[in-house]
């Protein structure tokens, strides 16, 4: 019987397979229609750094004549065991994409492989460095790989200037993510732009300026996994600190803080990635440093339509007068509702600063936290010099490695 | 043949075609066509070689976790620590492959021999603490689950971190000589295939020809019986939950030997509670598991052509295969309609 049975559950799982992919015919190709395709780590809706890209695929869709975008959300070993950035891509290449953006580092390797196998459809690894000419993964993007990343950096040190002027106990604290390049040299960023602001519109001494760093572990949390970054903040702000910095994806250091607040203590926020990150607690909020891909994304696009694109590692400068402006900018920061005027003041002309060129925060003389000289005396650090940050710096508590 | 006794030939197609009207309705309700969106997860499954070679590929470690489970579940036992016992085998597998230099031969033969001894250990423990502890083997397994996962996450962010630094992905890409040798340019390896079909062969000659198979199988139905008869319970328990977590186990070596290169975070990402599914769809038989294995897997990969072209959630594959599961569970008790004998189901279907 268990052979007849067999034969009808194969009967019955066959049948219906060749009815339906005989009905599944060729689709109708519109003519100059541009297909592209975002491959997501997270969910698209996840309002931090996934949102943030589907919403830069939107802008091109809204802005550029017969775009479609196609998303994949969510891909990775977790939600998706059975998924693979090179299956996601050959239907998106079946499907007509001439342009793939693969948003994580975690694709970085997989990008790779996909250029090579698809050498007439451009791709976009985000925050990679394989295109980079003077990059340490220098020659390994074939002609077709590009990447694009924010300059966050300076949106950072930003950050960190809001922090140094709004702190009274000197002591600013960093919520950290993992530690690799990237977390180290955003981290670093923003202690340079609080030492700037500290000194030079507080009037104070930058070497007190208390600056602690505690990596989580990950982006966000995992339960038993990472430490909890609502205790991490509630110890922060009970040792002192009174402006908590994020460098995580999810929102524990507004709300923490902003809970004590109000019970009544002076504390303030900076949270990340997303441009309404203030919105859980405006008033304590003294802004948000945040992503914004759809200009980056629609210029690669057209580029790509027209055939004129070519092959580049894009670190993107902030349109430093457009810091709020979605159309403008790469980057950006947003005034929270927690400045001060008079902040707010200083904070702008730090900002003019910065924009002109007058204001350099990675600047010699910088020392990395075991002590070795980084920078000598006026020296001016170069791209590889900020990207690549072997070590947090002198000054800076918490583990570098 | 009389009307009714098409009727019962047809039965098991009930849950099959229940599921895939609810699914149907389901895309209709998000404005897709059926058609079009059961075509493109077909297409999503076997429209190219390399489809079809990744669908194959996806249902080995599939196919060897839900293959032990058949010995588990006839003796009774739900082991739910199967996905922690994936897990094992795969960090198992990646510390030989990272820390030890041998021929290729000898290399591969060792990763797979002490994944399935880490998955089997793993499995002990849940079977361990059933026996002797009174923690019941779900529980158990849960706990189990957790822990591997958390012992994954530390590795891959401490001790074996890559050199620039963890970004929680994982360990760095193993030497080439670790990994199974792979078909072309796809994640399948003619070993695991190999390695699957003889799992699934030792399955089927133990529960059908050996003596222990038939001592699971009393200790399945009643254990209290089979205990005065002579069954030593706590033995075969153990030995059947080891069974188990070896083959599981094995899965964790071709995940992290063929699938990845290398420890991933979430290196099994639930394919454990999916070959749970794969088995009660399966009605507990071996004999079926391979081809309810293989229905899973490409259901799972074509969801992804699914989602990537009428865009909805590609969970739609899940509630697919899922709904079918429910439905079988549901409906699908042949024996009570005197369609297959007494042999059809095993001890859960009895309960």
């Amino acid at each position: 019987m268990s052979k007849r049975f067999l034969f009808r559950l194969m009967a019955l799982l066959i049948i219906p397979a060749l009815l339906l992919s005989a009905c599944a015919g060729g689709t109708v190709e519109e003519e100059q229609e541009f297909v592209f395709g975002v491959v997501l780590v997270g969910p698209k809706n996840d309002r931090g750094w996934s949102q943030a890209h589907y919403e830069g695929g939107q802008y091109v869709e809204e802005n550029m004549p017969g775009a479609r975008m196609i998303v994949f959300e969510s891909l990775n070993p977790a939600d998706k065991p059975e998924a693979t950035l090179e299956g996601v891509v050959d239907d998106m290449v079946a499907d007509g994409a001439q342009l793939v953006f693969t948003t994580s580092d975690e694709f970085e390797e997989d990008t790779l492989g996909a250029a090579e196998k698809y050498p007439e459809v451009t791709f976009i690894s985000i925050s990679g460095d394989d295109a980079w000419a003077e990059g340490q993964d220098a020659g390994k993007a074939p002609p077709n790989l590009g990447n694009i990343m924010g300059r966050m950096p300076d949106m950072k040190a930003v950050a960190g200037c809001a922090a140094a002027l709004a702190t009274e106990t000197g002591k600013l604290a960093y919520l950290g993510p993992l530690i690799n390049f990237e977390t180290r040299r955003l981290a670093a960023s923003a202690y340079l732009g609080a030492r700037y602001c500290y000194d030079e519109f507080r009037g104070m001494d930058p070497d007190d300026l208390e600056y602690t760093v505690t990596w989580i572990g990950f982006w966000f949390n995992i339960p038993g996994v990472t430490l909890d970054p609502t205790e991490v903040t509630t110890n922060f702000i009970d040792s002192g600190a009174d402006v908590v910095l994020s460098g995580i994806d999810t929102t524990e250091a507004i709300v923490v803080s902003g809970q004590r607040a109000d019970q009544g203590e002076r504390v303030f926020a900076v949270p990340y990635d997303f441009v309404g990150a203030c919105d859980e607690k405006p008033e304590i909020c003294l802004g948000v440093p945040y992503f914004n891909w759809g200009p980056d994304y629609l210029e690669t696009a057209s580029a790509v339509e027209a055939g004129s694109w070519e092959q580049e590692w894009e670190w993107n400068k902030a349109a430093w007068d457009a810091l709020d402006d979605r159309t403008k900018t790469p980057i950006g920061w947003i005034h929270g509702p927690g400045l001060t005027d008079e902040w707010k003041a200083d904070l702008e002309t730090f900002i003019d600063g910065m924009a002109s060129g007058d204001v350099v925060v990675w600047k010699g003389p910088l020392n990395l936290q075991d002590g070795t000289t980084y920078l000598e005396e006026g020296e001016v650090a170069t791209g590889q010099q900020i990207w690549y940050l072997p070590q947090l710096l002198e000054g800076m508590e918490g583990p570098s490695k | 043949m009389t009307g009714r006794a098409w009727l019962r030939r047809l039965w098991p197609l009930a849950p099959v075609l229940g599921a895939l009207v609810i699914t149907s309705g389901l895309l209709l309700l998000f404005g897709v066509s059926p058609f079009e969106g059961f075509g493109a997860l077909l297409q999503g499954a076997f429209g190219t070689e390399a489809k079809v070679l990744s669908v194959a590929a996806f249902w080995v470690p599939l196919t060897l976790a839900a293959a032990g489970l058949v010995v588990a579940f006839t003796a009774g036992l739900w082991n739910i620590g199967v996905e922690g016992q994936i897990v094992m085998g795969a960090v198992a597998s990646s510390w030989l492959a990272l820390r030890f230099d041998a021929p290729r031969p000898i290399l591969l033969v060792a990763e797979i021999l002490v994944a399935m001894a880490a998955g089997a250990l793993w499995a002990g423990v849940v079977a361990i603490f059933k026996t002797r502890g009174g923690v019941h083997e779900i529980f158990g397994g849960l706990a189990l689950n957790n822990i591997a996962i958390i012992f994954t996450n530390y590795l891959i962010s401490g001790p074996w971190q890559p050199p620039e630094g963890g970004t929680f992905r994982g360990t760095v890409p193993f030497p080439e000589k670790a990994l199974f040798p792979l078909l072309g340019v796809s994640r399948l390896s003619p070993l695991s295939i190999a390695l699957t079909l003889g799992a699934l062969a030792a399955v089927y000659f133990i529960l059908r020809g050996t003596y222990w198979g038939l001592k699971l199988d009393a200790l399945g139905r009643n254990p209290k019986s089979a205990f005065l008869l002579g069954v030593s319970s706590e033995r075969e328990m153990i030995l059947a939950m080891m069974f188990c977590g070896a083959l599981a186990g094995l899965g964790g070596s071709v995940r992290v030997l063929s699938w990845f290169d290398s420890l991933r975070q979430s290196i099994s990402g639930g394919i454990g509670f999916l070959a749970l599914l794969v088995v009660m769809l399966a009605l507990f038989r071996v004999v079926l598991v391979p081809f309810v294995a293989f229905f899973f897997s490409a259901v799972l990969s074509g969801s992804i052509s699914l989602q990537l072209r009428t865009q909805l959630h590609s969970s739609l594959g899940g509630i697919l295969t899922s709904v079918m599961v429910l439905l079988v569970l549901l409906f699908g008790d042949y024996r009570q309609l005197g369609i297959f004998g007494s042999r059809g189901g095993k001890a859960l279907a009895d309960e």
